[in-house]
C-alpha cells in the first residue's frame, strides 16, 4: 500500500495508508502533538478545527475534523502553528485579532485566525459568509469582525503559499484517478462507500462510530470535478464542490448562487459537492430543490454505461434512490441559464443551518400568463419533491394574487411534513405556500427578504 | 496606573498562536487511560439488567465499572447528595450515567460505551410544567413565596389588569471546550486538572470519592475554553471518575465529552412558565402584580433552589414595587438536571417584569418606554463615590433592599439621545405603514441586576502573592480564568499596587494547593472579590517594604511612592527590582496572602427579606429589528448599548463581555431552541441542530459605550461586575421582535421565547387575529 504524501506547514510528511478513515484532526492532535487545532463538535460546525489546505486548485479553509488522511495526499495542509513566520513573527490575521481584542476563552480561535488567514491569501473579504462556519460564544464576533476588517485587502505574508508542485506524492491511495477508473472499481466493490468532500461521510464515523471496511475516494477523479458548457446546457460534474459550483453559477444562476451562499459553511462548501450532496439521498440537502426547478437532468454511470433521467425520479422514497449497486452519480445537468429561478431557505438561523424548509420556485410567466411551473421542495417529504398540485394549479392561469391565493390550498395536496426539532408540521406547509406569496411579491418588486433590509 | 488600560488578554497571544493550553492539550504520561459513560436511553424507570459484557471485551477496555464497583460517595451534586456519579437502581433522565467504560484510547472508550445492554422498568417520564405540577413533583416542600404589601387588594382596585403567561427556553451553555479532566495519581492522593469553574469544589467531590481529606486532593486549572455557568457543578462527574481511576488504579485517567454526549448528559439554563397578573392605573404605573414562576429543573437538585431565588430576586428588574407577590415553583422533571447559567434565574425572572411592560403598553396604547419610565425606581441624587443618602422618597425592592445607586433614568436618557429613538420610532412606524411583509420593531429595556452571592457565606476569596527578588510578581487568587478576562484584570491591580506594568505580573493555574476553599468563579463575582484579595496581599507586601525603605532612609512608611516601576524613598529613587532586592536582603517577607469578605450583607432566603446584594449594576439597550411576515424569519439590524462597568478596571475587557453577552442573550430568546420529544429525548444535541448565534447573527450596527461613573460602593478600584448584567440587555431584541409582531395587527401579538422564525409566525397571526 502507498502511503499517504502531503505537506504539514511546509514539511513533507508520509502517512501509512492503512487508516483510510483516521481524521486529520484526530491524527494532527494525537498522532503529532499539535494540539493547537481544537475539537469542539467532532462533526463540521463549530470550525474550531479549521486548517488551510492548498493545492492546484488553490487555498481554502476545510474542517480538520471531518477531514480523512487519504484526502490530503498531493496537498498542503497548515495549522495554527504553521502559521507564525519563520522568526516566529505572528501572522497578520494573529497579530489583529490580539490588537482588536478578538479572543476570550480563545479556544474558537485557532479556527477563526485559519479562516481569516485563508481568507486573506484569497483576497477575500465578505467575511460573514466567510466566518459563518466558525462559532464564538465569548465575544458576539464584533471584535473578531474588526480584526478581519483590519486586515483586508492585505497582501498575505511571504511564508504563506503552499506549493504542492514538488511535493513527491505517489498515486493516491484508495482514490481512482478518474470516473472511469472508479466506474470499473465500483462495478467491482459495489458495497464500497465512496467518498468525495466527507462532510456527511465524515459523521458516520465521528459520531456514529461506524466502521467503513471498503472506501473509495473521489477526490482525484478530476474529470469528474469539470463544469462544461453542452448543448443542454451546464454539465456538472460530481466532484465539483459548492464553493466551485457556486462561483460558476454566480453570473448565470444568481438565484441558485445565493442559495449555495448560504449552503452550510465556507469549510463545508469547500469540501462538499454536488454529487454527495444528490447522492445521499437527503430530504434535507439544499441543492436538489433547485436543481429539480430547474430541470435538472441526473447522469448515472454504472462501469462504461451511463444513463440519464430527470432529477426528481433519482428519489424514490426516504432513504431510497434509483440507483443500482456499482452505479454512481457522474454529472448533473443544468439549464444555461434559469432567470425565473428563485430559491428561498429557510432555517432556525440564516447561516450554516440545516433547512427547515427550502423551495424553489421557477415559473415563467408569458404576457400576463404563468405558462409552465416547476416548484420544488426539501424538508417537505421525505424526498425532494415536486410540488405538482400547485404546479398543475398555476400553470395557464394569470399571473395575479388571486391565482396564487388560489394555489395555496394544493400545497397540502403535495405535502404532508413531519414535526421535528427544526419546525412543526403546520408551520412548514404553512410558510411553504407562503413561499409562493412572497415570489409573486418579490416579483412585484415588493421588500421580501429581512437580509436585504439596511439599518 | 495599570488599572483602566485596555490591555488584551493575558492569553492574546498564546490563544492566537495555538499554544494555549486546555485539558486536552496537556501532554499525557505514558499509560494513560481514558474514560467515557455508558448513559440511560430512557426518561425514567428502575434498571433491570445490565449486561456490560460486550463492553469488557472490546477493544482497549481496561475496565468497566458500576455504582457498586465505587469505594466511598458515589455523588457528584454540587448541593444536597442526590446526584449519584452513576445510577443506584434508577435512572432519571436520557443521559443519565449508568457505567464508566476505563480504555486505552478515547476512541476506544466512546466505542465499548455503546455496547452495554441496560434493560429497564419504564415509567411515564415527567418532562413537562404541567405534568410536574399534576405530579407535585419538586424540590423544596411547596412553592417559595414572598409578598409586600397588598397585591391582590391593590390589583383588584386598579383601573386596568393585565395579565398573561409567558414560556421561554432554556439555553445551552455551549461552551466551545466541552467537559473535560485528568486526574493523575500522586503519592497520597491525586492532582486533579480540570475545566472547571469550581475548583474546590472539585477537590471536595474527589475527596469525598476516593475516600480521603480534602489536602489529598489538588486541583488545578489554568484556563476554560468558556463556561458561563456550565463548568460550575457539570465538570464534577468527569473529574471524579478521572480521580477514581487514578487512584484505584494507579494510572493516568482523562475524559472528555464528545459534543453529542456534553449536550445529552449536563444541565442547561432553566426553562421558565411565568404567569403575571398586573393592577395598573392609566400611565401603565403597577399599582400591584403578582408573578407566578415555574421553573423546570430537571432531574437532581444541583443549584436550582438558588437559581430560582435569584429568578424572583430580579422580579421586579428597574421597577418600584410596592404591592408584589412572588411565587416560586421548582419542579423536578426527568430531564437533564439544569444547573447555573451566566444571570442564574436572573435572566428569567427580568424578562417576566419586562414582557409585563410591554403587555401593559401594548394594552393601555402607551409608550412603552414611557410606562417603563413610569416604574423606575428614582435615581439616587449623588452618583459617584458618593455616601449621599437615597432620595428623600424611600425605594425599597420587593425583598426590603434599599436602592441606593439607581442610575438608570439618567442612563436611560442618554442612551436615547445617543440611539436617537425618537425619531427611529417614527422611521419604524413609517416602514411599517409602508410595507405589507416586511415589518420593524424597536425597543429599549433597562437592566439592574443584583451583584453578590445570594448564597453569602461565598461571598469571600483568597489570594496568594509573591514579590520575587527580581521585582518580578506572581500571583495566585481563588478565580477561575474562563476568557472573561479575570487574569488580565487581577494582574492589573496587582501591578497597580506596586506601580509597575501589568507585564511584571504573572498569574499561573488556579489551584487549591495555593489557595484555599475557593468560591466558584460566578455570580459576576470575579474580579469584584479576587482583586480585593489581590489588592490585600499586595497592600500587606507593599507596607512591609515600605516600612523597611523607610526605615533605611530614615523617613515615614507614608511617604515611600511606588509608581513607574520606580519607588521613591525620602530623596532616594530605585527601579521595583531594586527595591525588591533589598528588602530580600533586608530579610522582610515578599510573600502573603489576602483576603476579601464583601461587606454590608444579610439576606434570609427564607423570609425573603434583608440585603442579598452588595450593589446593582445597570445598562440598558436600544434594539431595532425586521421580520418577515411571511415565514417569521428576523434579524436583528442595529444595537446600541449603554452600560454601567463603575470605574473599568479595563474597557476592553468589559466592552468584549459587554458584546459577548448581549449577543449569548440574544441568542437565548431567538434561535437557540432546546427541543426534547415525548420521550424525555434531547433532539438538540450538537451545534447541527441547536443554533447558538453566528457571525451575521450580530447587529448590523453596534454601538457599545460605558457609562462614565464609578461604583457608589467600595469595590475594587470602583469598578463593577461586568459577567453577567449585559447578558440581559439581549431583552431588548426580544421586545423589539414582539413590537414588530404588534405592527402586524390589532391584538396583543404574545410572543413566546424563545422567538425562533415559528415563534414569530405564530405571534403575527395572533396580532392579526
Amino acid at each position: 500500500m502507498n502511503e499517504i504524501a502531503f505537506l504539514l506547514n511546509g514539511n513533507p510528511v508520509s502517512v501509512r495508508a492503512d487508516a483510510p478513515t483516521r481524521t486529520l484532526l484526530d491524527w494532527l492532535r494525537e498522532t503529532r502533538g499539535l494540539t493547537g487545532t481544537k475539537e469542539g463538535c467532532n462533526e463540521g460546525d463549530c470550525g474550531a478545527c479549521t486548517v488551510m489546505v492548498t493545492d492546484a486548485d488553490g487555498t481554502r479553509a476545510l474542517n480538520a475534523c471531518i477531514l480523512f488522511l487519504p484526502q490530503l495526499h498531493g496537498r498542503a495542509v497548515r495549522t495554527v502553528e504553521g502559521l507564525t513566520g519563520p522568526q516566529g513573527e505572528m501572522h497578520p490575521a494573529q497579530a489583529a485579532m490580539v490588537d482588536h481584542h478578538g479572543s476570550q476563552c480563545g479556544f474558537c480561535t485557532p479556527g477563526f485566525v485559519m479562516s481569516l488567514a485563508t481568507a486573506q491569501a484569497n483576497g477575500a473579504t465578505d467575511h460573514d459568509d466567510l466566518l459563518a462556519g466558525n462559532l464564538c460564544r465569548c465575544t458576539g464576533y464584533a471584535p473578531i469582525l474588526r480584526a478581519a476588517e483590519a486586515i483586508a485587502g492585505t497582501p498575505a505574508p511571504a511564508w504563506i503559499g503552499d506549493e504542492v508542485a514538488d511535493l513527491a506524492a505517489g498515486p493516491a491511495p484508495f482514490a481512482p484517478a478518474s470516473a472511469a477508473e472508479l466506474a470499473s472499481w465500483y462495478q467491482a466493490h459495489p458495497d464500497a462507500t465512496l467518498i468525495a468532500g466527507a462532510t456527511d461521510v465524515g459523521l458516520w464515523v465521528t459520531k456514529q462510530l461506524r466502521d467503513l471496511p471498503e472506501v473509495a475516494f473521489l477526490h482525484a477523479c478530476s474529470d469528474l470535478k469539470r463544469i462544461e458548457s453542452t448543448a443542454d446546457g451546464l454539465r456538472i460534474g460530481a466532484g465539483v464542490t459548492i464553493a466551485a459550483l457556486r462561483k460558476a453559477v454566480r453570473e448565470s444562476h444568481p438565484s441558485f448562487a445565493e442559495l449555495l451562499r448560504r449552503f452550510a459553511s465556507e469549510q463545508v462548501r469547500g469540501a462538499a459537492t454536488i454529487g454527495g450532496n444528490i447522492a445521499n439521498g437527503s430530504p434535507i440537502g439544499d441543492a436538489p430543490p433547485a436543481l429539480i426547478a430547474m430541470g435538472a437532468r441526473l447522469t448515472l454511470r454504472r462501469g462504461e454505461a451511463r444513463r440519464e433521467i430527470p432529477l426528481e425520479d433519482f428519489f424514490l422514497d426516504y432513504g431510497r434512490q434509483d440507483r443500482a449497486p456499482g452505479e454512481f452519480v457522474e454529472a448533473v445537468t443544468i439549464p444555461a441559464t434559469a432567470p425565473a429561478l428563485a430559491c428561498y431557505k429557510l432555517s432556525k438561523r440564516f447561516d450554516q443551518d440545516i433547512s427547515a424548509v427550502c423551495g424553489c420556485f421557477n415559473l415563467h410567466v408569458s404576457g400576463s400568463t404563468i405558462d409552465s411551473a416547476r416548484i420544488a421542495f426539501g424538508g417537505m417529504a421525505g424526498i425532494p419533491k415536486r410540488a405538482a398540485t400547485v404546479e398543475a394549479a398555476l400553470t395557464g392561469q394569470p399571473w395575479t394574487l388571486a391565482t396564487i391565493e388560489a394555489a395555496l390550498p394544493a400545497f397540502a395536496a403535495d405535502f404532508a411534513p413531519l414535526t421535528d426539532m427544526r419546525a412543526s408540521a403546520g408551520y412548514r406547509l404553512e410558510t411553504a405556500a407562503n413561499m409562493l406569496l412572497r415570489h409573486f411579491h418579490e416579483r412585484q418588486g415588493q421588500p421580501v427578504s429581512v437580509l436585504e433590509v439596511a439599518p | 496606573m495599570s488599572v483602566a488600560k485596555p490591555l488584551p488578554h493575558d492569553s492574546a497571544t498564546l490563544h492566537v498562536t495555538g499554544l494555549a493550553r486546555y485539558i486536552d492539550d496537556l501532554p499525557l504520561p505514558a499509560n494513560a487511560l481514558h474514560l467515557a459513560f455508558g448513559l440511560s436511553t430512557v426518561a425514567n424507570g428502575e434498571i433491570t439488567g445490565i449486561d456490560l459484557a460486550a463492553v469488557r471485551a472490546a477493544p482497549g477496555v481496561v475496565a468497566v465499572w458500576t455504582a457498586e464497583d465505587l469505594p466511598f460517595a458515589n455523588d457528584v451534586s454540587p448541593s444536597t447528595h442526590d446526584e449519584p456519579l452513576l445510577a443506584t437502581g434508577t435512572v432519571h433522565y436520557v443521559g443519565q450515567p449508568i457505567f464508566l467504560v476505563v480504555a486505552t484510547s478515547h476512541g476506544a472508550a466512546r466505542r465499548a460505551a455503546r455496547k452495554g445492554r441496560i434493560d429497564y422498568d419504564e415509567r411515564p417520564a415527567l418532562l413537562t410544567v404541567d405534568q410536574a405540577l399534576a405530579a407535585d413533583s419538586r424540590f423544596e416542600g411547596g412553592p417559595v413565596i414572598w409578598t409586600r404589601g397588598e397585591p391582590a387588594t391593590a390589583i383588584a382596585a386598579a383601573p386596568h389588569v393585565i395579565e398573561g403567561s409567558f414560556e421561554m427556553g432554556g439555553q445551552e451553555h455551549f461552551y466551545l471546550e466541552g467537559q473535560a479532566a485528568l486526574a493523575l495519581p500522586a503519592e497520597g492522593g491525586v492532582v486533579v486538572q480540570s475545566s472547571t469553574q469550581h475548583p474546590t469544589e472539585i477537590q471536595h467531590k474527589v475527596a469525598e470519592a476516593i475516600g480521603l481529606p480534602m489536602h489529598a486532593v489538588r486541583v488545578e486549572c489554568r484556563r476554560m475554553g468558556g463556561g458561563f455557568g456550565g463548568k460550575e457543578s457539570q465538570g464534577n462527574a468527569l473529574a471524579v471518575s478521572c480521580a477514581l481511576v487514578a487512584h484505584l488504579l494507579g494510572r493516568p485517567a482523562k475524559m472528555r465529552y464528545d459534543r453529542d454526549d456534553d449536550m445529552v448528559i449536563t444541565g442547561k439554563r432553566h426553562d421558565f412558565r411565568i404567569d403575571y397578573r398586573a393592577g395598573v392605573d392609566a400611565k401603565g404605573r403597577v399599582l400591584g402584580i403578582e408573578f407566578r414562576q415555574f421553573a423546570r429543573c430537571g432531574w437532581s437538585q444541583d443549584l436550582s433552589l438558588p437559581v430560582a431565588d435569584r429568578a424572583m430576586l430580579h422580579a421586579d428588574n428597574a421597577y418600584r414595587l410596592d404591592h408584589v407577590r412572588i411565587e416560586s415553583h421548582r419542579l423536578k422533571t426527568n430531564t437533564q438536571s439544569a444547573t447555573a447559567y451566566r444571570g442564574f434565574g436572573g435572566p428569567q425572572g427580568m424578562i417576566g417584569i419586562e414582557r409585563a411592560m410591554d403587555h401593559i403598553a401594548a394594552v393601555l396604547r402607551l409608550d412603552p418606554l414611557a410606562v417603563r419610565r413610569a416604574n423606575f425606581y428614582a435615581d439616587a441624587p449623588a452618583l459617584v463615590g458618593s455616601t449621599a443618602q437615597p432620595s428623600a422618597e424611600s425605594q425599597t425592592t420587593p425583598y426590603g433592599m434599599e436602592v441606593e445607586d439607581f442610575i438608570l433614568n439618567a442612563l436611560v436618557a442618554k442612551l436615547e439621545t445617543s440611539s436617537r429613538l425618537a425619531e427611529r420610532r417614527r422611521s419604524v412606524a413609517q416602514w411599517n405603514a409602508a410595507n405589507a411583509i416586511l415589518k420593524k420593531g424597536i425597543a429599549l429595556t433597562p437592566v439592574k441586576f443584583g451583584i453578590s452571592f445570594t448564597l453569602t457565606h461565598l461571598n469571600q476569596a483568597g489570594a496568594l502573592v509573591h514579590v520575587y527578588q527580581d521585582g518580578s510578581i506572581h500571583l495566585n487568587h481563588g478565580g477561575t480564568e474562563m476568557g472573561q478576562g479575570l487574569f488580565r484584570k487581577v494582574a492589573q491591580v496587582a501591578a497597580a499596587a506596586f506601580g509597575v506594568g501589568a507585564e511584571t505580573v504573572a498569574i499561573t493555574a488556579t489551584d487549591t494547593g495555593k489557595v484555599p476553599n475557593t468560591s466558584a468563579t460566578a455570580a459576576s463575582s470575579g474580579s469584584d472579590l479576587n482583586g480585593m484579595a489581590v489588592k490585600a496581599a499586595c497592600d500587606t507586601i507593599r507596607a512591609r517594604m515600605a516600612e523597611f525603605l523607610a526605615r533605611e532612609h530614615q523617613t515615614q512608611p507614608a511617604k515611600v511612592r511606588f509608581e513607574d516601576g520606580r519607588v521613591f524613598v525620602g530623596g532616594a529613587e530605585m527601579r521595583f527590582a531594586e527595591a525588591a532586592a533589598r528588602c530580600y536582603q533586608g530579610r522582610v517577607s515578599l510573600s502573603s496572602t489576602g483576603f476579601y469578605a464583601t461587606p454590608k450583607l444579610s439576606w434570609d432566603r427564607r423570609a425573603g427579606r434583608g440585603r442579598p446584594f452588595y450593589y446593582f449594576a445597570y445598562g440598558a439597550a436600544v434594539s431595532e429589528v425586521v421580520i418577515d411576515t411571511l415565514t417569521g424569519e428576523n434579524r436583528i439590524l442595529r444595537t446600541d448599548i449603554l452600560h454601567d462597568a463603575g470605574a473599568s478596571l479595563n474597557p476592553a475587557i468589559d466592552i468584549g463581555q459587554i458584546e459577548g453577552g448581549f449577543v449569548q442573550g440574544a441568542g437565548w430568546l431567538t434561535t437557540e431552541e432546546l427541543v426534547w420529544d415525548d420521550r424525555g429525548r434531547l433532539r438538540t444535541h450538537a451545534p447541527s441542530t441547536y443554533k447558538i448565534p453566528a457571525c451575521s447573527d450580530r447587529p448590523r450596527v453596534f454601538n457599545v459605550a460605558l457609562w462614565d461613573g464609578a461604583n457608589r460602593e467600595e469595590t475594587i478600584y470602583r469598578s463593577k461586575a461586568v459577567g453577567e448584567p449585559p447578558f440581559m440587555l439581549g431583552i431588548s431584541v426580544f421586545s423589539a421582535l414582539a413590537a414588530a409582531c404588534a405592527a402586524c395587527g390589532p391584538n396583543y401579538p404574545d410572543l413566546q421565547a424563545p422567538a425562533t422564525a415559528e415563534a414569530v409566525l405564530a405571534a403575527v397571526k395572533k396580532a392579526r387575529g
